[in-house]
């Protein structure tokens, strides 16, 4: 599997991420060596077989819904980047 | 000075020192060598000296629990409450976490101290610490080498006697390669058997947490201590937990160990194999029954271990978007700016490259092909292993392919550095214990062995090696720094 710069530009915008454009080709090297390594994959006919999503088997615990956490507003805005009046500051979304 | 967890126990508990004193002298060798070994990104000097001086109060009192007054430090991707959870990234180089994760909450109520929060790869990806934004760590072996990796700074600060037991997490090998390259002993519970809350997540369903020591004897006391059910955590197991300490005694007489062939071929440095062959020799001599097995998918865990870690990554790391704690960059345009340049910059190239590997094989049309696949051949190596326990107790084999490689040997290559995880990365798949711990040396590096368990089968594996560190002392040897 090779990767061109165009699917490395496209890949990194789902991903929202920044990627200076001179380290593109450096990107389109490694990924294309790691889907290499990937594709080996491909040796095994496993069409039959059931995916396996958690080691165990196990299946989503459930709880009763009832409220279990305080609120800790002012604590967690301490750390946040840009707050105001109890809330965070993003640019401008909507004009 | 390489005081064991167990000799500290004892020793506070004669009085023959205090906490306060043995605390103290972590922290003066952790001042003395981590500038050049970089084991810790964070020591915290102050609130170490705080709990220990409330462990002695407690020690006077009779109010002891099972780690009171003995010195821990942490990998830096558990949340500590009031202290900088780094994750070895830039874009959490800022984040004081607003609450703890539940081992260290355990770890508190056990009475420990925290020495400090130790060095790993950024988001525990890397199999070699050298993918921190705090620099790498030196394997105190010898220091143009590496200490393995992710929990590099946890292994490496136990073999260097800066901290007599210490926390990591392994997704792929995350605590038993670094235990093998440093020479110290580290176990991989069984997936659910330690709380993942307030652990930073990096592939949900590999994930685990676990301890490091210098024996079996101690990562069974720590254990004990980190183990149990979390209401917190959705995957945690309410299966009861054994008293560890207890087994050790168990022996390994008449158990059936497997050697899988697979683990024994090429790949394999062969001075390597010749060293895991001695120790065999002696778990024979001690009455384990050894006979070969075989592990047939063993060569696909690469690839599908790649694919399920990089894709749950991509998923993990879309939380770090600069908005509400973490790296945000300067003077943002639109909120697509904020997000991207607040990653881009706060994520190392390593991180990165999982990242867009992982958005790519979720993306749309590539889901059957690479998630999926994943998934079905990951039950195929679960069910290797699954026929492999009707006949064995055990499954053993080396940690490792190599000893620990020099500093900067693979950095340019990805693909041959995730090779060094062939014999740990399966476990994770399959969510099986695993234990690394020393049995040599090749030129003059640690061999570490690994033994594998069945689910929640954590006494047999900590048994097992206990009684081979009973009539081996490649467990106390210590580097020429740490003499």
């Amino acid at each position: 599997m090779t990767l061109k710069s165009d699917d490395v530009r496209s890949i990194a915008h789902l991903a929202r991420l920044h990627i200076d454009e001179d380290a593109i080709e450096h990107y389109v090297h490694d990924l294309s060596s790691i889907l290499s390594l990937v594709d080996q994959m491909n040796q095994v006919d496993s069409s039959a077989v059931v995916p396996l999503a958690n080691p165990l088997d196990a299946t989503q615990r459930l709880r009763t819904d009832e409220v279990t956490e305080v609120d800790q507003r002012d604590k967690f805005q301490v750390i946040a980047p840009d707050v105001e009046a109890g809330l965070y500051r993003v640019p401008k979304v909507i004009e | 000075m390489s005081m064991s967890v167990t000799e500290i126990r004892r020793g506070l508990a004669e009085g023959r020192f205090s906490s306060v004193e043995v605390t103290q002298d972590y922290l003066a060798r952790i001042a003395q060598h981590n500038p050049v070994l970089n084991c810790f990104i964070s020591v915290t000097d102050e609130l170490a000296l705080a709990q220990a001086r409330q462990a002695d109060a407690d020690l006077a009192n009779g109010n002891t629990q099972a780690l009171t007054g003995v010195p821990i430090a942490h990998k830096d991707l558990f949340c500590t409450d009031g202290v900088r959870t780094s994750c070895g990234s830039r874009i959490l180089d800022n984040f004081i976490a607003p609450y703890d994760a539940t081992i260290i909450e355990n770890f508190k109520r056990d009475g420990a101290v925290m020495l400090g929060k130790t060095n790993m790869d950024e988001f525990a990806m890397g199999s070699s610490n050298e993918n921190s934004f705090y620099g790498s760590v030196a394997n105190p072996w010898n220091i143009g080498h590496v200490p393995g990796g992710s929990s590099g700074g946890s292994a490496a600060a136990i073999a260097a006697g800066l901290a007599p037991g210490a926390t990591g997490t392994d997704t792929g090998g995350s605590i038993r390669q670094p235990a093998a390259l440093c020479g110290v002993t580290g176990i991989k519970p069984t997936y659910g058997r330690v709380s993942r809350y307030g652990m930073v997540a990096f592939a949900s369903s590999l994930d685990q947490g676990g301890p490091f020591a210098r024996s079996a004897e101690d990562c069974a006391l720590l254990l004990q201590t980190m183990a149990g059910f979390d209401p917190r955590d959705s995957t945690s197991s309410e299966q009861a937990v054994p008293d560890y300490s207890a087994a050790l005694g168990d022996g390994i007489e008449g158990l059936k160990i497997g050697l899988p062939k697979e683990y024994f071929s090429e790949g394999l440095d062969g001075r390597l194999a010749a060293v895991i062959e001695t120790a065999v020799d002696e778990l024979r001599k001690l009455g384990a029954d050894i006979k070969e097995i075989s592990l047939p998918n063993t060569s696909l865990s690469i690839p599908t271990y790649y694919v399920v870690a990089m894709a749950e990554c991509s998923s993990n790391l879309s939380r770090f978007d600069g908005v509400r704690f973490g790296h945000r960059c300067a003077d943002p345009v639109d909120l697509e700016d904020l997000y991207k340049r607040s990653r881009g910059e706060g994520f190392g190239e390593e991180v990165k490259r999982r990242i867009l590997i992982g958005t790519y094989a979720l993306s749309a049309g590539y889901y059957d092909a690479y998630y999926l696949k994943a998934q079905q051949l990951r039950r195929m190596i679960k069910d290797d292993f699954q026929t492999a326990f009707d006949s064995v107790d055990l499954i053993l084999g080396p940690t490792t392919p190599e000893v620990a490689f020099e500093i900067g040997a693979k950095t340019d290559d990805p693909v041959s550095m995730y090779l060094q995880d062939i014999y740990t990365i399966s476990l994770n798949l399959a969510g099986l214990p695993g234990i690394s711990l020393p049995v040599g040396f090749v030129d003059g590096l640690p061999v570490g062995m690994q033994l594998i368990g069945n689910y929640f089968d954590e006494s047999t594996l900590l048994g097992a090696a206990h009684s081979y560190q009973q009539v081996s002392d490649w467990h106390l040897q210590v580097p020429e720094l740490a003499r």
